[in-house]
């Protein structure tokens, strides 16, 4: 098996490797960590920043070692006198035209061109380069574009085509005037961008970042009129240790809870909670769509950036579509009616804020179509980003606080709603509640072990009362676009599909916390992790299907009636529409 | 950095796009179709005499290129134009002959009496700048050459004096 190794010396050192990698793969290995900046090993290489260079025996010019591959007998050098120098003037070229406005700035603490810099050694500046002077772009409810902070990395291009598929971004112009931007400079309000916020995860700058609405809301929690209203995703547990430097999988709920009543929210309910509702209206009208034989697959649309994605690309899939609305959507229309009811409020005083992994629930919140009763159902939507710095803004010590419980009678999940946050788990939770809505019987075998984990299109298969049902799962719009394709191909190919529209599903949305230091947003281990804090929530319970959860049942006794009612069709169900802003290309996206 | 205008009032003129259609589609047959995206845009701009966006998203649709990558391309090179010419379009020769003989000069003064840079329009639509290479009349150097007609033995004030010709024309 050795003998299928090769000889290289990093250093001076011998090491055997595998040959077909790159240098950086093989250092990497060999626990050499060379400096780097638009290489991610989730994007294809793009050798633009020259960052990584290293010296190679024989070979005159420095090479970038996120390209270069390894070969028999290399002598590989990382850290020479003459290396440091020339991978500092890189950087300090870089930050040349660079604002200089680092404590002011929104990565402050957690930018990867900061950190280079730092591990550079650049410690003062001596060349005062030109610098770019852009607006910014405020058009969009979600992500925010300042051309001024770019450093040309190429990643955010290269997530949104090759990894979401959304081929909303390029490079633009050339040379100094190069800027990143929609097609024909378009505002990102009005171009294709789905809001799924993977620009921003994957930025080393500030140069993509969410809408912030912090202030907005520290504001709004401190008049006396509001009753201040929170609602907590699933995946925003799993996620926010890791930004006050915590290892992944963490499961911090009791301690979110906690810093929200200090924060001064009157109520804190759980998403948890009304994804249980959505799985019982959507496993509804999955069951109705089997017996009356239409339309199929059916189509899940709890996830907001997935949403456009649908409504531009596949217009066609419309009627596949689930009408049931997500379950932030469904949590602040029953917040409105049903709660506002229970504590004789009057719903325009109630300020609904959810707290959510996604920058797309943002765009999703201000959908006119989620309008509940001529009002918006969710006011303000807060990333685990900007919450993890309100609780540090408030000066509250996150990590040791006493954990404390969601209010009722929002509050109550079942392990069903928890998985809500991992690709699968919709999936998985529903067919959980079908199963028993069908057959009368209880499934024993609850975990769907083959739609879990990070494959890009998953299948399974199950059996209902004697019927096969087919199931598909796709998480990242790119994934998505495969398996649609498929659906576009043969319509009856499957009963059910889940989309996700971020890599991982929830737990890796567009506004979790930045990775820790020496780790890459996307990082597999992290997103398994996370992942993990979610089943295990769900193994904890001694509830684990959603129609088992007994204030779901009070709901439907007290106040919807039942699953696809008339009372659910009005607050709990939506539309969606063909949605073609200018310049899209469809139907065949194909990647370049 | 030049945008794209509101000009979807050019919009698609059907013979023109008839004809742009028929060019993709001869270059779809080959086997890696999306190497002539710039040959197209090529043939679109020859055909409009600049790039309009709902140019841009037919080819898009054609090709099946997203329209971000189509932008990127149409932005970089600096032969297509994406934004109406004027009028009239002045070239100045920048080759050496012209350099020498003083062409610095002749684009300062055409910088300031129309207020543009390269690449531009001036508002009123009548004249667009551009460079060029040599034009082939050194002997006259410096040289411009407005819209076909060349224009040469340029001084700064020879040069606005061609200028306020057109602008009387333009006036009747
Ligand atoms: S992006 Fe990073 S380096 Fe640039 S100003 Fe912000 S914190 Fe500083
Ligand atoms: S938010 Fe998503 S769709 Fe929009 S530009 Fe960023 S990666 Fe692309
Ligand atoms: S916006 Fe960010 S990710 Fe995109 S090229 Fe600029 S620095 Fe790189
Ligand atoms: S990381 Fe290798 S060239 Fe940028
Ligand atoms: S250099 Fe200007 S015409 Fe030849």
């Amino acid at each position: 098996m050795d003998n299928s190794k090769i000889t290289i010396a990093i250093n001076d050192q011998e090491y055997k490797v595998d040959p077909g990698q790159t240098i950086m793969q093989a250092a990497d290995k060999c626990g050499y960590r060379i400096p780097r900046l638009c290489y991610h090993p989730k994007l294809s290489i793009e050798g633009a920043c020259r960052v990584c260079i290293v010296q190679v025996e024989g070979i005159r010019n420095y090479v970038a070692s996120c390209a270069y591959p390894v070969a028999n007998g290399m002598k590989i050098y990382t850290n020479t006198r003459e290396l440091r120098q020339a991978r500092r003037d890189i950087v300090e070229l870089l930050l040349d035209n660079h604002p200089l406005d680092c404590h002011t700035c929104d990565r402050d603490g957690n930018c990867e061109l900061q950190r280079l810099a730092y591990s550079m050694g650049l410690r003062q500046r001596h060349f005062e380069g030109e610098r770019k002077q852009y607006e910014k772009d405020l058009s969009s409810t979600s992500v925010i574009r300042d051309p001024d902070k770019c450093i040309l990395c190429g990643r955010c291009v290269r997530m949104c085509s090759e990894i979401q598929g959304v081929h909303c971004l390029t490079q633009a112009h050339r040379g100094f005037n190069t800027v990143v931007m929609p097609a024909y400079n378009q505002p990102f309000a009005e171009s294709v961008c789905t809001a799924c916020g993977q620009c921003i995860n994957v930025c080393p700058t500030a140069s993509f970042i969410e809408k912030n609405y912090t202030q907005e809301l520290f504001e709004k929690l401190n008049d006396p009129n509001l009753i201040t209203v929170a609602q907590v995703a699933p995946s925003v547990r799993a996620a926010i240790g890791e930004a006050f430097g915590l290892p992944p999988g963490r499961n911090m709920e009791g301690q979110i809870v906690a810093a929200l009543r200090h924060m001064g929210f009157n109520y804190i309910f759980d998403t948890q909670f009304s994804a249980d509702l959505t799985i019982m209206e959507e496993a509804s009208e999955f069951l109705e769509r089997v017996q009356s034989k239409g339309p199929l697959p059916l189509i899940t649309s709890c996830s907001s950036a997935w949403m456009k994605y649908m409504e531009q690309f596949y217009p066609d899939l419309i009627e596949n579509i689930s009408t049931a609305k997500s379950p932030m959507s469904m949590a602040s229309a029953m917040i409105k009616t049903y709660f506002a009811e229970k504590i004789k409020a009057d719903p325009k005083r109630i300020l609904s804020v959810a707290f959510m992994c996604c920058t797309a629930k943002k765009y999703e919140a201000a959908r006119p179509e989620l309008n509940v009763r001529g009002m918006r159902a969710t006011d303000i939507v807060i990333t685990t980003r900007e919450l993890a710095w309100m609780v540090k803004s408030s000066g509250i010590d996150f990590v040791n606080i006493k954990p404390e419980k969601f209010d009722e009678p929002l509050g109550l999940s079942s392990g069903a709603g928890a998985i809500f946050g991992v690709t699968g788990g919709v999936m998985e939770a529903a067919i959980r509640t079908a199963y028993e809505l069908y057959t009368g019987e209880t499934l024993i075998d609850i975990e769907l072990t083959d739609i879990r984990g990070f494959k890009g299109v998953k299948e399974a298969k199950v059996m209902l009362d004697g019927q096969e049902l087919r199931l598909a799962v796709a998480h990242g719009l790119g994934n998505a676009h495969q398996a649609l394709e498929m659906v576009r191909a043969d319509r009856s190919r499957f009963h059910f599909v889940e989309v996700m529209g971020c890599p991982g599903g929830c737990i890796g949305g567009g506004g979790q916390p930045y990775p820790l230091v020496n780790s890459l947003p996307l990082d597999e281990e992290s997103l398994k992790l996370r992942a993990q804090a979610l089943y295990g929530l769900d193994r904890e319970k001694t509830i684990r299907r959603s129609h088992e959860n007994p204030d779901v049942q009070r709901l439907y006794k007290e106040f919807l009636g039942r699953p696809l009612s008339e009372k659910s069709h009005e607050l709990l169900h939506t539309h969606y529409k063909p949605h073609l802003p200018k310049g899209i290309v469809s139907p065949n996206l194909k990647v370049v | 950095m030049t945008t794209t205008q509101a000009n979807d009032a050019i919009a698609t003129d059907d013979q023109k796009l008839a004809q742009l259609k028929e060019f993709i589609a001869q270059t779809q047959k080959d086997e890696h179709p999306d190497s002539f995206l710039i040959a197209v845009l090529h043939k679109a701009q020859e055909l409009y005499s600049y790039l309009p966006v709902p140019v841009m998203d037919e080819i898009a649709q054609e090709m099946a290129i997203p329209t971000a990558h189509i932008w990127g391309v149409a932005t970089f090179y600096h032969y297509f134009n994406l934004t109406p010419p004027g009028q009239h379009v002045i070239s100045i020769c920048l080759g050496t002959a012209c350099y020498v003989r003083g062409a610095a000069q002749i684009l300062q003064t055409l910088r300031d009496e129309l207020k543009i840079d390269m690449g531009q329009v001036t508002p009123d639509g009548l004249f667009s700048l551009q460079p060029a290479r040599c034009l082939g009349a050194c002997g006259l150097a410096p040289v411009v050459m407005i819209d076909d007609k060349i224009h040469g033995e340029l001084t700064p004030k020879k040069m606005i004096q061609i200028l306020n010709q057109y602008r009387k024309q333009a006036k009747k």
